[in-house]
């Protein structure tokens, strides 16, 4: 009988861990794949603006107050779901909020920003997704918090909610006056 | 209002499934011929609400619906027609949606062949059926509903990953359900018997035709995966070890363990025990491996759904279904060892090493699979252990069965005659090693592509060694019974395997290189001139498509035209461009423009890659051939006879109980 337990307790046993690393996901959803960029300075890039192509945007130009890079483009399924709460967020941050269309035709993109409204102070273009890799992007949308210097201090994949909002990104912008840790 | 139709279908399924689970395993225990009666009308029924909701599903991709949520995400205006069919299960809730239609497939296949079985058993297997049934359907409706809206009903969809949109999507995961989930028949079978305390071993043999074809389902969906990945993922690699591969690998190697185990309960009674654990395990490991891509809770390339309360509900079901299954075992599996006993030199102990070391493989999977989610558990962080991990362990595991394998049909049960065995290793090392030679006169340097022809010679002559002993042996007309065909087939399959993934690793030449047209880059025996790079246009992509010209000897052989395409939402795919052949593939796949005219570009010279997926197709052949023998249709008078004593003897296992 004892014997015949064994397989039962293994697998008992597994369960158990398997519990354990769906809690660990859930908790860790944000850092699911940890940014090697936190807490280093943002890459060096030199881009034109959407709606003036003549006008190039480099890191430089942006250094001196905080803001808020948010990486998104016309084909992105979910930027459309995330699109609406940043409408809503855009002037509640406290930072401005800069659009970084990835991958896209800039016709494209001006006409979606024009369907569904233009929550970004400034739209960067980088249309071969070229810079995009040195930010460690893999997918729209995702969202770098730059502060004042240059240095990325919270990235998130995936759509902005009201509840990661609520419960990451705002927190991790009323840090920006600390150091970083 | 079509959708709304398709929800309300599976939800009436799901009901017929609750029944289904319910009903006839009362009936089987109150020996209520009515109850027990309704199984094979439920069974029925709930396979027609199932497939009236995947009909409608597929509708709504035909139609592009872009105002359900799931065509939305996964196709688009763009997409040709014949990409909608596999868009259907393309993505998580449709998949979840395939795996419930197939296992009502195999359902339905048991209540109308199984009419045979004692009713009371063929009752408990679709009740068992049921209650899987019933937990998919409620997961699909609970958190991964394909018939959601959207508000406000977007124009166009997004699109159907590009990395999908091949041929080999249309086939690779029907036939891999077709396989995994196939093994919930073997699994229904032993907990049936579980239930009804069987005394005898009887059940096992009505299972084996099930558990083959499954099998054979499963070699060959893994075979169009490889396959797939190789000619699309653009590595030319055929294998990588991902956590989605080994998922469905795992269920293979138990399974494969599985087959030979029934044989053993079969013919000699021995292993009963065992034989329950594993088809226990196999089912357990589909299970697992659907908790593992679905849950997200290992990060993979191809895990799409990454959602902590899909992966919760999942778990649940696993732990009340193989938890259940692991403890009903340990209640109620048989005490006694059975069966007659064999020596040590015997056809059965060559079994037990085999399925000793596809168990531990299996085992050794399972870990590695795990390893990332144990470091992130025990707080060492995240480890990951990659392919030369698996290929060390797998290879050394599978040294002892390789080398058993001949060995085993050409022993007795019981007792195996060692004159016969020494007659045998002496034939099959001579000829392995005359194999060895000529491999290396024709150019096979190196130890390891040696052991690649040795090894694959000593599994095909040890087989060709006992064809031969069958036409001498036994008497015409009886010679190859289509179990023993099937044997032989798959076992065939094992040493076309052998050389192909051997030879290809190590005689593979693969190169990056730079190349200007006009440049000619000399590749093994062959020379790629590099020709430019043109455009071309699909239905739902434009490329970039370069032109190879491949000769040997300044003889012409192929034009080869290796694609980089682009499709609508800005999704680039790389399509390789392979000229095919037995001995060897040629294969070019084009990177990017590096500037001054110049491409990268990947060449390979690929030797026996197709032997490896002919092995795995030999396989397939050999499970379906086996499943067809005559010993294996149940014949009405014995089942009967043995329901009769089942039953006698539950009775007396619960007075027993009792007292």
């Amino acid at each position: 009988m004892i014997r015949r337990l064994i397989p039962f307790l293994v697998f008992v046993l597994l369960v158990a861990l398997f519990c354990v690393g769906i809690v660990w996901n859930t908790r860790h959803d944000a850092s699911y794949v940890p940014s090697p960029l936190i807490g280093k300075a943002a890459p060096a890039f030199d881009l034109t603006a959407l709606d003036n192509p003549g006008q190039r945007i480099r890191k430089a130009d942006l250094l001196g107050k905080p803001y808020l890079l948010n990486v998104f483009a016309s084909w992105c399924f979910a930027c459309g779901d995330e699109h609406p709460v940043l409408m809503e967020y855009a002037g509640k941050f406290g930072v401005p909020l800069i659009g970084y269309d990835y991958k896209d035709k800039p016709a494209d993109a001006k006409a979606w920003l024009a369907q569904h409204g233009n929550p970004y102070a400034q739209v960067i273009a980088d249309a071969s997704g070229d810079t995009a890799i040195d930010f460690g992007v893999y997918g729209a949308p995702e969202t770098f918090l730059v502060d004042a210097r240059g240095v990325i201090r919270y990235k998130h994949i995936g759509p902005l909610t009201p509840d990661v909002i609520a419960q990451e990104l705002g927190p991790a912008i009323a840090a920006l006056g600390k150091p970083p840790r | 209002m079509t959708p709304e139709l398709g929800q309300f279908a599976l939800i009436l399924a799901l009901l017929l499934a609750a029944l289904q689970c319910a009903l006839p395993v009362i009936g089987a225990w109150r020996d209520s011929k009515p109850l027990m009666a309704t199984a094979r009308s439920l069974a029925v029924g709930q396979f027609v609400f199932v497939a009236i909701a995947f009909g409608i599903l597929t509708y709504a991709f035909l139609v592009q619906d872009f105002s359900v949520a799931y065509v939305a995400q996964n196709s688009n205006l763009e997409l040709p027609w014949w990409y909608r069919f596999p868009a259907v299960w393309g993505a998580h809730e449709g998949s979840l949606l395939l795996w419930v239609l197939i296992l009502d497939l195999w359902t339905l296949a048991v209540a109308a062949f199984g009419g045979k079985l004692p009713p009371r058993f063929h009752a408990r297997v679709l009740g068992v059926l049921g209650f899987v049934a019933f937990g998919f359907l409620l997961f699909s409706l609970a958190t991964s509903n394909p018939f959601l809206r959207l508000l406000p009903a977007p124009g166009d969809g997004a699109d159907l990953n590009p990395v999908l949109q091949d041929p080999g999507l249309i086939m690779h995961p029907p036939v891999l359900y077709m396989g995994y989930v196939g093994f919930s028949v073997a699994f229904a079978f032993a907990i049936a018997a579980l239930l009804g305390g069987e005394l005898q071993s009887t059940w096992v043999r009505w299972s084996r035709p099930w558990t083959n074809v499954a099998w054979g389902f499963l070699s060959a969906g893994i075979v169009a995966g490889s396959w797939w990945a190789y000619a699309e993922l653009g590595w030319g690699g055929w294998w990588f070890w991902d956590p989605v591969e080994n998922a469905s690998f795992m269920p293979w190697l138990v399974g494969t363990a599985l087959i030979h185990a029934q044989a053993v309960t079969d013919k000699r009674g021995g292993l009963r025990a065992w034989t329950l654990l594993l088809s226990i395990f196999a089912f357990s490991l589909s299970l697992l491996g659907t908790f593992l891509v679905r849950s997200g809770v290992l990060t993979s390339v191809h895990s799409f759904a990454a959602d902590p309360k899909r992966g919760v509900f999942i778990l649940g079901f696993l732990a009340v279904v193989v938890g259940g299954s692991l403890l009903l075992y340990a209640l109620r599996a048989p005490k006694v060892a059975g069966g007659k006993s064999f020596a040590l030199a015997s056809r059965e102990t060559l079994i037990l090493i085999g399925n000793l070391m596809l168990s531990v493989s299996a085992a050794t999977v399972l870990l590695g699979t795990l390893y990332p989610l144990i470091g992130e558990t025990l707080d060492i962080g995240r480890i990951s252990v990659g392919a030369p991990y698996f290929g060390f362990l797998f290879m050394l595991l599978m040294t002892p069965l390789v080398l058993a394998l001949p060995f085993a049909p050409l022993s007795r049960w019981g007792k195996a005659d060692l004159g016969t065995w020494k007659r045998a290793l002496m034939r099959i090392v001579a000829l392995s090693l005359a194999a060895g030679v000529v491999g290396w006169a024709l150019g096979a340097r190196g130890w390891l592509p040696l052991l690649g022809v040795t090894a694959s010679t000593y599994v095909l002559t040890g087989t060709v060694l006992f064809v031969i002993k069958r036409w001498k042996e036994a008497p015409r007309g009886k010679r190859y019974p289509l179990e023993m065909t099937g044997m032989l087939f798959a076992h065939v399959g094992v040493g076309v395997f052998i050389a192909g993934a051997i030879l290809t690793r190590t005689l593979s030449i693969e190169q990056d290189v730079a190349m200007r047209p006009g440049d000619t880059v000399h590749i093994g025996a062959y020379d790629f001139r590099f020709d430019g790079v043109g455009e071309t246009q699909g239905p739902n992509w434009f490329a970039q498509q370069g032109t190879v010209a491949v000769s040997k000897d300044d003889a012409p052989i192929v034009t080869l035209h290796p694609q980089k395409r682009t499709y609508p939402r800005g999704q680039v795919q790389t399509e390789a461009s392979i000229h095919p052949g037995v001995f060897r593939d040629l294969y070019v796949s084009l990177g990017d423009p590096i500037g001054g005219g110049a491409w990268a570009l990947r060449v390979y010279d690929k030797p026996f890659v197709r032997w490896i997926w002919a092995g795995g197709l030999l396989m397939m052949l050999g499970g379906f051939c086996a499943a067809a023998d005559r010993r294996f249709r149940v014949r009405r008078d014995t089942a009967q006879e043995n329901d009769v004593a089942t039953a006698a003897g539950s009775r007396i296992g619960v007075a027993e109980q009792g007292a």
